[in-house]
């Protein structure tokens, strides 16, 4: 057998394990493996233009496809500016495998240049993370790195490869198998657990389903559907579930939290029956935990048993692979189907509450004014895209505004980092997904300040041309601080107010991109439909209302049935229910 | 309520930084912790000793079992078992009725001077905490130069047959 290098080995291991694209920055330690990858045919590499960028890149790659992401990167501040998106990416289970270069193993501990402990740093940040010491041991890291990536719960891996065990060079064959005896994730269901969630599900007079992202990294939503119709169940969706159940879907109630809808929160209030499904009870999702569902009985599926019993009582735990047990659970309830007709029926007054809480206090906000309502633009961006486009958002307003006006029908179109809540995250994130669906409409909805801290990569979507859609919403401030300052600290706008902001045009155009801009609601639709048309990345600067607020709001601490709302006018109240597209009944015929 | 948490890992590095991390980063505290080898050289054996309610227990003893190098997590505390640690405590000897008194109370505990100098004994104690304690205070009146002691360490007893049981077998050292 020829000896390769372990940058040789490292691409071919790679290449094995289907990667098709890595995100990056070049340094010292990793010149090795850059020109293993020079001439490389089979592998994209993508140079962002810094390694957060990467990091974030290779994120919005996993969770457009569901393959993990590849960054790679130098030692040092190469790595160490990684650590944002690998903390980001763990925080919402996306399995991502970033590559560190290490200075030489003689070295290691010296205090070398540009030298740091990232196996150490990211301990705590990553799903597992490897040291590979000898270039023997090489090949069968990445296969188990691959391997922890993507199974069980997934999230990111690190590989810190020293600059000599890139250099080195040993006989290559990549390994078939891998198992790791300390490592067996639980993926189906048990059958007497689930049999007792049959039965708790045909008993309830007021089930809810609160869905997370679990549905969407196990592709459950199709299992997710035919558990919500068959049982005539509503349906709320964290931040990270938006798109695993459909938006448009009459038993869909919204997104549920600190942020959600009236009716997702009150139905969840007043159940008797709780369906967790790959959720973990978030703080921003149930508010004061002792008053979430303070009536129900709480089913909890999930792959990890950490997040069960974690922050709320459950009566019913099944662990296991979200899309098996569902299955599972699916046939379950299929095998007594008059039981089911009996229960549906007698659920009919709280379908017609449900009904009566969303016609209540839709989601609705003031209209008219010269401004440019923020959520105007949102909602012009679902109509005229149709839904078909993929949104990344940053963290703030913008990214509430998203998650309540864009009806995500489809799962993997929503990118948003929810754990971490990384600003910064969506513009880089939409570069990855973009790279990983060149034929998709890859939509950015970035917030001001959020925009700021990643438009480096701007150059990365022009110079790969990637038409990447950013639609800045620019209202001057720091705008979920700016809210919680005004609710809560009287209005005193401290560290929040974005002066000195650039303009958003010409700096598109400095990077070679499409720059654009609205300032009054007639011009929103015109600009979107051009930035659509044209085939280039697009910087859209809209804007917007400076002070307009995101509600419904639970405040901090408060329990999810006291809702603080904004003002609305009936009328507005009214067209807001009525838009709720009902395509069909609720209740069975 | 004090559990003793046995755990079995790969002896790999870094894996008392990955178990020490958990605790730290999730608030749940470490009375105690001792590391050592096992029969089967790939795989260390850890003893924790923490605090906690149910709740506190349940999530300690998954995100255990959730870190990959954990092989194996057993809650002691819900068998019957064994704790041991062992002490060395050098005091001041001088007097010879010190002396005396040292080796007296070494005697009654069963304990063993391993070393001595005109002016100290070092001596070796291994039981549970109370027998260790108890020496302690009984040796402090005579001038505790240094005590060094290896954290505990434990081990479920072995469960019997109904026969053995019945023949009254066991015996407790
Ligand atoms: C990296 C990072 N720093 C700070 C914060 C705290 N934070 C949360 S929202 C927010 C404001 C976001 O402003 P912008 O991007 O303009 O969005 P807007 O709320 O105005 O829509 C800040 C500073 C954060 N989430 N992430
Ligand atoms: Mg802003």
């Amino acid at each position: 057998m020829m000896k390769i290098t372990g940058a040789e080995i490292l691409i071919e291991s790679l290449k094995k394990e289907g990667v098709d694209i890595i995100f990056g920055i070049p340094g010292g330690v990793v010149l090795q493996i850059f020109d293993a990858l020079y001439n490389e045919k089979e592998i994209r590499f993508i140079l962002t233009r810094h390694e957060q960028g990467a990091a974030h890149a290779a994120d919005g790659y996993a969770r457009a496809t569901g393959r993990p992401g590849v960054a790679l990167v130098t030692s040092g501040p190469g790595a160490t500016n990684t650590v944002t998106g690998i903390a980001n990416a763990h925080m919402d289970s996306i399995p991502l495998v970033v590559i560190t270069g290490q200075v030489a193993t003689r070295m290691i501990g010296n205090d070398a240049f540009q030298e740091a402990d990232i196996v150490g740093i990211t301990r705590p940040c990553t799903k597992y993370n490897f040291l590979v010491k000898d270039v023997n041991d090489l090949a069968m890291t990445i296969k188990e790195s691959f391997y922890i990536a993507r199974t069980g719960r997934p999230g990111p891996v690190l590989i810190d490869i020293p600059k000599d065990v890139s250099e080195a060079r040993t006989d290559f064959a990549y390994p078939e198998k891998v198992s790791l005896r300390s490592y067996n994730p639980t993926y189906y269901g048990n059958k007497w657990q689930i049999k007792q969630a049959a039965q708790a599900i045909a008993r309830a007079k007021r089930p809810v389903i609160y869905a997370g992202g679990g549905v969407i990294l196990s592709n459950a939503s199709g299992e997710l559907k035919e558990l919500a119709e068959f049982n005539h169940i509503p349906v709320t969706l964290t931040l990270m579930g938006l798109g695993g159940f459909p938006g448009t879907h009459p038993l869909f109630l919204g997104m549920l939290g600190m942020h959600g809808t009236y009716a997702a929160n009150m139905a969840i209030h007043h159940s008797d029956l709780v369906i967790a499904i790959g959720s973990r009870f978030d703080d921003r999702v149930t508010g004061k935990v002792t008053e979430f569902a303070p009536k129900a009985v709480f089913i909890h599926i999930d792959i990890d048993p950490t997040n069960i019993r974690k922050n709320i009582h459950v009566d019913i735990p099944i662990v296991g692979d979200v899309r098996n047990v569902l299955i599972e659970l699916n046939k379950e309830l299929k095998a007594s189907q008059e039981e089911r007709d009996q229960c549906i029926r007698e659920r009919g007054p709280w379908h017609e509450q449900v009904k009566e809480w969303e016609e209540e206090h839709p989601l609705a906000y003031k209209k008219g004014g010269k401004g440019i309502k923020p959520q105007y633009v949102i909602e012009k961006i679902y109509e005229l895209t149709g839904g078909n486009a993929i949104v990344a958002t940053d963290v703030g307003q913008h990214q509430m505004w998203v998650a309540q006006y864009f009806k995500f029908d489809k799962p993997r179109t929503i990118l948003s980092s929810g754990g971490l809540g990384t600003m910064g995250f969506g513009f880089p994130a939409a570069i990855g997904a973009q790279v990983a669906c060149p034929d998709k409409l890859v939509f950015n909805v970035a917030g001001d300040g959020s925009f700021q801290m990643n438009v480096q990569e701007l150059a990365t979507a022009v110079i790969n041309h990637l038409p990447v859609k950013v639609a800045v919403i620019n209202n001057g401030y720091l705008g979920m601080v700016r809210q919680w300052q005004e609710l809560f600290f009287n209005r005193r706008y401290s560290g929040s107010i974005l002066d000195g902001t650039p303009d958003y045009v010409k700096l598109a155009e400095a990077y070679g991109a499409v720059g654009m801009r609205a300032k009054s609601p007639s011009e929103v639709e015109g600009v979107i439909k051009e930035a659509i048309s044209v085939k280039r990345p697009v910087v859209m600067d809209f804007v917007v209302d400076p002070e307009e607020n995101v509600f419904p709001m639970v405040p901090a601490g408060g329990a999810n049935s006291e809702m603080v709302f904004g003002e609305v006018s009936k009328e507005e109240k009214g067209k807001a229910a009525g838009k709720k597209e009902r395509k069909g009944s609720v209740l069975p015929a | 309520m004090q559990h003793i948490i046995s755990i079995l890992v790969e002896n790999k590095f870094g894996v008392l930084s990955r178990v020490s991390g958990l605790f730290s980063g999730r608030g749940f505290n470490i009375e105690n912790i001792s590391v050592g080898t096992t029969l089967d050289p790939s795989v260390s054996q850890m003893t924790i000793i923490t605090q906690g309610d149910d709740r506190i227990i349940e999530q300690i003893i998954k995100q255990l079992n959730k870190l990959i190098d954990v092989i194996k997590v057993v809650d002691l505390s819900e068998k019957d078992y064994i704790v041991r640690e062992t002490a060395l405590i050098k005091i001041h000897t001088s007097r010879s009725e010190d002396r005396s008194e040292a080796l007296r109370i070494t005697e009654i505990f069963r304990a063993r001077v391993v070393d001595s100098t005109p002016t100290t004994y070092t001596i070796e104690i291994t039981g549970d905490e109370n027998k260790i304690e108890a020496i302690i205070n009984l040796l402090r009146p005579l001038g505790i130069k240094e005590i060094v002691r290896t954290g505990k360490i434990a081990i479920a007893r072995e469960e019997m047959k109904a026969a053995a049981i019945q023949e009254g077998k066991r015996i407790r050292a």
